[in-house]
């Protein structure tokens, strides 16, 4: 049986700009399955980055609801999101967003120390082994290479264990062969099981995701069924 | 540990702007440095006032003729302090262990070619014990020589240097507004500055009035309790004394004045602790300057860091750990700053006497207070733009460029 590692219902978000309501999305539902790999897609203005946002509970939905990893997180507040954030979700983002004043490994080790955890370090190694690194360890961003900081980026995504892995054009800023192999790691990550989501408005990153949610206009165009949902 | 991660990046983020930081520290160590200086100048200068009462005896009480005239006109002293009303008080006031006449007044003291102006001091020997006064060589001058009128005289050490120079001013003579005295002792210095009793000389109170000033009535009568606790009941047996003595009816104003040493004492110790509070008040402003950089310091650096903020918030930092963050840094800055202040604060206290005439003494507790003011300085300035941090939305701190 698999199991819904989110489910969402008639999801809608308004935004106010300059006196008029925008509708960023518009009744959105879909779910994505344990194990899965898929891209969100869609032109800018389709509402991609508001659903990246919720989706990573960085925002709050203004109706409906949303279910990560069986927790209604539609209504939680600040302070809850931040743990669901912690917990749940690992961030890569199209510039990296490494701290620059912490080594590698301090930058992995950073989601363990939000949480609490006391032994951060070797979870850390671990994770930066996982993305290929472990010679890497006690270098600052700005001695690695674009590439490798975001396989740093990736290994912090990956150290809380999180529901899902939450990718926002995760080779916007590498050049091709390099987002490949970032691209590479992803679906190795999923192979052993990952739930991934790569927000994306290139194609070719999202051909290598076995499904797609298109989205335009606040609505989803394509891919709504998804296992028989 | 999450507490030494702040810490490590609240250091690597302040070494990063070392200018700025320096800056932003240099408000609070010349504010720390200024408290520390001021107060350790006041307390010098206080101590300075304590130790010259001490060294006076504050077991005493002087009495003073009062002014005359009336309805606020004055038009000169009484003449109505006698050897008697010494004597009196001597006899019959309890628990007084020591009396001593005085008589002074400005004279003229010559030795060979050399003049000075001095003041005499004419009293009994038990003005030396009231008093304080060491005899460094030499001696003080016996009941007898006080008894037959003998011109002999202790010089205080100011006034043998001004007059006798290099010469040693022992067994010398010396003309006392044109009469011979002969220097039989000198007393231990005392000191410089206000009251300084070693720009003075001491002769026979029977000598001083009938060959230098001519006169029958007293200047002033020294009364020594024999502890500090019977002062006041001493000085109100006193004036009880003195009024009957002097016929006074019981509506009618003293014609004398008491002072009372350890009444002087405390009120100057007030007068001094209330100036030195003021010069440490007026440092601490600079103080409040120095928080306002800090803060100045820090929107800077959280608006700066924005993005940094919304990644540490996209990977779980609550707003208790991004305010903790910046609270460290300005922390940091004013702790650093007032440690650093506090070095610079000692050492100015410390120079200050090697170029002035001022005394000064550091106490620690006004070290401790003002370390803990700077610190608290960190926390109150550094709070606004911590709370600002700690508050951003995420989503929009991320999209900052």
């Amino acid at each position: 049986m698999i199991m819904a590692i989110i489910e969402a219902r008639d999801i809608v978000k308004r935004y106010e700009l300059g006196g008029d309501i925008i509708l960023a999305l518009d009744r959105v539902s879909f779910r994505i399955d344990e194990g899965e790999m898929l891209a969100i897609t869609g032109p800018s203005g389709s509402g991609k980055s508001t659903l990246m946002h919720i989706i990573g509970c960085l925002d709050h939905v203004d109706s409906g609801s949303y279910v990560l990893a069986g927790e209604d997180v539609s209504q939680m507040s600040q302070r809850r999101l931040a743990e669901v954030r912690n917990r749940r979700i690992g961030f890569v983002f199209q510039t990296f967003n490494l701290l620059p004043r912490l080594t590698a490994i301090e930058n992995v080790e950073l989601p363990l120390l939000y949480s609490g955890q006391k032994d951060a370090r070797g979870p850390a190694r671990a994770a930066l082994e996982t993305v290929g690194l472990a010679d890497r360890m006690r270098h600052e961003p700005n001695q690695l290479s674009g590439g490798q900081r975001q396989r740093v980026a990736v290994a912090r995504a990956l150290v809380t264990n999180p529901a899902i892995i939450l990718a926002d054009e995760p080779t916007g800023n590498l050049d091709s062969k390099t987002g490949e192999e970032i691209l590479g790691l992803f679906e190795s990550l999923n192979r052993q099981g990952r739930t991934i989501i790569i927000v994306t408005h290139n194609l070719e990153v999202a051909a290598h995701c076995r499904r797609q949610l298109k989205l335009r206009d606040g609505r989803i165009v394509d891919g709504v069924p998804a296992g028989g949902g | 540990m999450l507490f030494w991660i702040i810490l490590k990046v609240g250091i690597k983020s302040l070494l990063v702007n070392k200018l700025r930081s320096i800056l932003a520290m240099l408000g609070i160590i010349i504010g720390v440095a200024a408290v520390i200086a001021m107060l350790a100048m006041g307390s010098g200068a206080q101590k300075q006032i304590m130790d010259r009462f001490t060294a006076m005896g504050t077991n005493l009480l002087t009495i003073s003729p009062g002014q005359r005239g009336s309805h606020g006109v004055v038009s000169g002293t009484q003449q109505n302090l006698t050897l008697e009303h010494a004597q009196a008080i001597a006899n019959e006031v309890k628990d007084v262990t020591m009396v001593a006449p005085g008589v002074q007044g400005g004279v003229q003291l010559k030795y060979l070619n050399k003049n000075t102006r001095t003041t005499v001091y004419g009293t009994a020997i038990t003005y030396f014990t009231i008093r304080n006064m060491e005899i460094d060589r030499g001696r003080a001058f016996s009941e007898g020589e006080v008894d037959r009128t003998a011109r002999v005289a202790v010089i205080g050490p100011t006034a043998a240097k001004n007059v006798f120079g290099e010469n040693d001013p022992l067994n010398e003579m010396v003309k006392v507004n044109g009469i011979n005295f002969k220097i039989i002792g000198i007393t231990k210095a005392k000191g410089d500055g206000w009251g300084s009793p070693d720009d003075r000389i001491i002769i026979p109170y029977t000598t001083a009035m009938q060959q230098i000033f001519g006169i029958d009535y007293l200047r002033g009568i020294d009364v020594q309790a024999d502890a500090e606790a019977a002062l006041d009941k001493v000085q109100a047996d006193v004036k009880a004394l003195l009024r009957k003595l002097h016929r006074l009816q019981p509506d009618v104003e003293d014609d004398f004045e008491i002072h009372n040493m350890a009444e002087i004492r405390d009120s100057a110790n007030q007068v001094t602790s209330t100036f030195k509070y003021l010069l440490g008040g007026i440092a601490a402003i600079s103080l409040l300057v120095g928080g306002i950089g800090i803060m100045n310091i820090m929107l800077v650096t959280v608006t700066e860091r924005t993005r940094e903020i919304g990644v540490r918030k996209a990977i779980g930092a609550t707003e208790g750990n991004i305010l903790a963050q910046f609270l460290a840094e300005s922390v940091i800055i004013s702790g650093l700053g007032g440690l650093i202040g506090l070095g610079l604060g000692i050492g100015i206290s410390k120079m200050i006497p090697k170029f002035s005439p001022m005394t000064t003494l550091v106490d620690w507790s006004s070290a401790i207070l003002a370390i803990t003011v700077a610190g608290s300085i960190g926390i109150f300035f550094g709070f606004y733009p911590a709370w600002r941090a700690a508050r951003l939305d995420p989503i929009e701190a991320l999209r900052h460029e």
